[in-house]
């Protein structure tokens, strides 16, 4: 097998997985759907996470962020927002399938363009900030984003809001919502590896690796820094508004910033897959996911106590990931040359720290 | 939302007897806030490790007097042996993890942590159910101000307590060989060793001694407050908003910033309304950090 072929080969699998899989085990419709959603997160958070070198705990605040622009977006083009939330239970509202369809298209529009403002405005507060300091402040900001949307009773405060029903069949809509999923999270892969490949990612490869000499080369490194969040927040965005219309009711704290769940399994599926390598994150969510759904349905009760000792020794011993390792014990096979000399010395580097 | 928020600060202006309840609670569990941060700042110093799992150690020791409570022993004398208990359990988590990921980069250690908070809050879920809970001190409660104003006896001892602990731990620190040690390899790891320390000793006392640390503040907080296995991450976010506010080796810092934030905690949540309570932590946690970038900005110089 030649270079190009063994790099064709994951596209393949998963173009034919993708499409096969959910025809031949439509039990699985939902389970296949929310693996594109994980996909979708750890190929976004790897652009910062893994690319530039900023491990972000609230990439999710553009998920929740999303699924209520979206929500609001959606009601409010045909009734008034805050007398739906109101009487959310006692006024049953009915939409129509032209007006549920145009309601959803634009409000993902919505969903994906108010998340790069959103994290313009966030980009400025959190891009000062270096580490572990980016680390804890953007968890903060999705925390805080969480709790004071549970307050908010516009939008239907701790109690949630449900969106608008899905005019069809069940089995249409489990089919509607799984393309859909399955497009976005491919369109994510695809502009993924379109700004690695260029300028663009060369200049955040050179912010990871060292920030000061980046500038001094005269990259506008917080331009870079904007414009990579940027995307990762419109595809997170729209995936959160795809995925509130999936589950059909959105709550603040369990679905819409679940900061501790999706949150940090974004984080947890790159590491596994191996983070700032295109496919890590790709196989990385397929591991996790299989692993999160055998734990979950074998182990209830102890999955959580599973999914932290998974983290442990994923970061203690296996840092690397699953590509990571790949690459290290067949890098002739990714068409890596291994330079012995420059091997060598980054070994009495570390030694010297 | 705005109206009542308005309506309760009147209320304060009105019956300024409220600010005294506020400020007395804020100082009682502000103080056991600071307790925490202090281990915080100490193994961040010295080993430049984040615990976010600092939180569910203080839980943890909140559990340990908990369950000795309920086989008779008073929280009181529980708290020596929760912080005997930690700290066997910190030099054992030091073994297994932390001294793995400690020379790796800082987000290694903080997703380290993270895994381990997660055990450990769901373990305590696990064996003790989601319920809140609280190590029942049956001390008398006292009203001041014709009863406007109640503090509880354990509440004062439970300040007077974290006091003690605090002397204790500062005068360790500065006179002991151990706290000699652990402060010259805070300063430099390398120079402590070429001098004969055992920095890999020193750094499994210091991660021990934070746990124990974490053990006493969650035997105090079950004691005059409530504990329940996923208050963990609530604790983490103050003892790093404390640490971030005051700077690390900064004791009078810690202190104040810990009374302060538990002051402004209670403020925050009687102001805006219960459920508001944690935002206002972690808006606290967002005000600090945004706070300090502008304080830097003079310092730093950007393309832009």
């Amino acid at each position: 097998m030649n270079l190009f072929s063994r790099q064709a080969a994951p596209y393949l699998i998963y173009l034919v997985g993708g499409i096969a899989l959910p025809v031949l085990f439509p039990n699985y419709m939902f389970q296949f759907t929310v693996l594109w959603v994980m996909i979708l997160l750890a190929v976004t958070w790897d652009i910062l996470g893994g690319q530039m070198g900023y491990n972000s705990l609230g990439n999710i605040f553009f998920f929740g962020a999303g699924m209520y622009v979206c929500a609001v977006t959606q009601i409010g083009l045909y009734y008034d927002v805050a007398e739906y939330t109101a009487s959310f239970g006692a006024v049953k509202v009915d939409f129509t399938a032209d007006q549920y369809y145009t309601g959803l298209f634009l409000g993902i529009l919505a969903a994906g363009f108010s998340c790069i403002f959103f994290a313009i405005v966030f980009g400025w507060v959190v891009f000062g900030l270096r580490g572990p300091y980016f680390a804890i402040g953007t968890l903060g900001v999705a925390l805080a984003a969480g709790e004071l949307v549970g307050a908010w009773d516009y939008v239907g405060g701790g109690g949630g809001v449900s969106l608008p029903v899905y005019p069809g069949e069940p089995d249409d809509r489990a089919a509607f919502f799984y393309i859909l999923n399955f497009v976005l999270a491919v369109a994510a892969f695809l502009a993924a590896r379109g700004v690695y490949r260029g300028r663009f990612g060369l200049a955040i490869n050179a912010i990871r690796d060292d920030e000061e000499k980046a500038e001094g080369m005269g990259i506008h490194t917080k331009r870079y820094k904007t414009i990579g969040w940027a995307i990762s927040a419109f595809f997170v965005g729209m995936s959160g508004a795809l995925f509130g219309n999936m589950i059909g009711f959105i709550e603040p704290l369990e679905i819409a910033f679940p900061t501790v769940t999706f949150g940090i399994f974004m984080v947890v599926m790159c590491l596994l897959g191996g983070k700032g390598t295109l496919w890590g994150p790709v196989i990385g969510a397929t591991v996790f996911h299989a692993f999160k759904e055998v734990t979950w349905t074998y182990m209830l009760g102890w999955q959580w106590v599973a999914l932290g000792t998974l983290i442990i020794v994923n970061v203690v011993f296996f840092q690397q990931g699953i590509m990571g390792w790949m690459q290290e014990t067949w890098p002739e096979k990714f068409g890596l040359v291994v330079d012995d000399g420059l091997a060598a010395e980054e070994t009495d580097l570390e030694v010297s720290r | 939302m705005i109206d009542r928020w308005i309506g309760n600060i009147d209320l304060l202006v009105i019956a300024p007897v409220l600010n005294i309840q506020l400020l007395l609670d804020g100082v009682f569990v502000g103080a056991i806030f600071a307790l925490a941060a202090y281990g915080m700042a100490l193994v961040w110093g010295v080993m430049n490790v984040k615990n976010l799992a600092q939180g569910d150690f203080v839980i943890m020791g909140g559990y340990i007097a908990y369950v000795l409570t309920l086989q008779g022993i008073h929280p009181i004398f529980g708290l020596p042996i929760a912080m005997v208990v930690m700290f066997i359990f910190g030099w054992g988590v030091y073994r297994v993890i932390i001294s793995r990921v400690i020379n790796k980069d800082m987000f290694t250690s903080l997703l380290a942590t993270f895994g381990l908070a997660l055990v450990v809050q769901q373990l305590l879920n696990l064996a003790f159910g989601p319920e809140v809970q609280v190590a029942e001190s049956h001390f008398e409660i006292n009203s001041i101000f014709d009863g406007l104003v109640t503090v509880a006896n354990i509440k004062v001892i439970s300040l007077f307590l974290a006091a003690v602990l605090a002397i204790l731990i500062v005068s360790f620190m500065k006179y002991s060989r151990m706290g000699q040690a652990i402060r010259a390899t805070a300063q430099d790891p390398r120079a402590a060793m070429v001098m004969g320390i055992d920095t890999e000793r020193i750094y499994a006392f210091t991660f021990a001694l934070n746990a124990a640390i974490c053990g006493a503040a969650g035997a105090l907080i079950s004691m005059i407050w409530v504990i329940q296995p996923f208050f963990g991450i609530g604790h983490s976010i103050r003892s790093f908003v404390i640490v971030t506010a005051a700077g690390l080796g900064n004791l009078p810092g810690v202190i104040v910033t810990g009374l302060g934030l538990g002051v402004a905690e209670l403020y925050g949540g009687f102001v805006l309304g219960a459920e508001l309570q944690q935002f206002t932590v972690v808006g606290l946690l967002v005000g600090v950090l945004v706070w300090r970038q502008i304080q830097q900005k003079r310092h730093r110089q950007v393309v832009q």
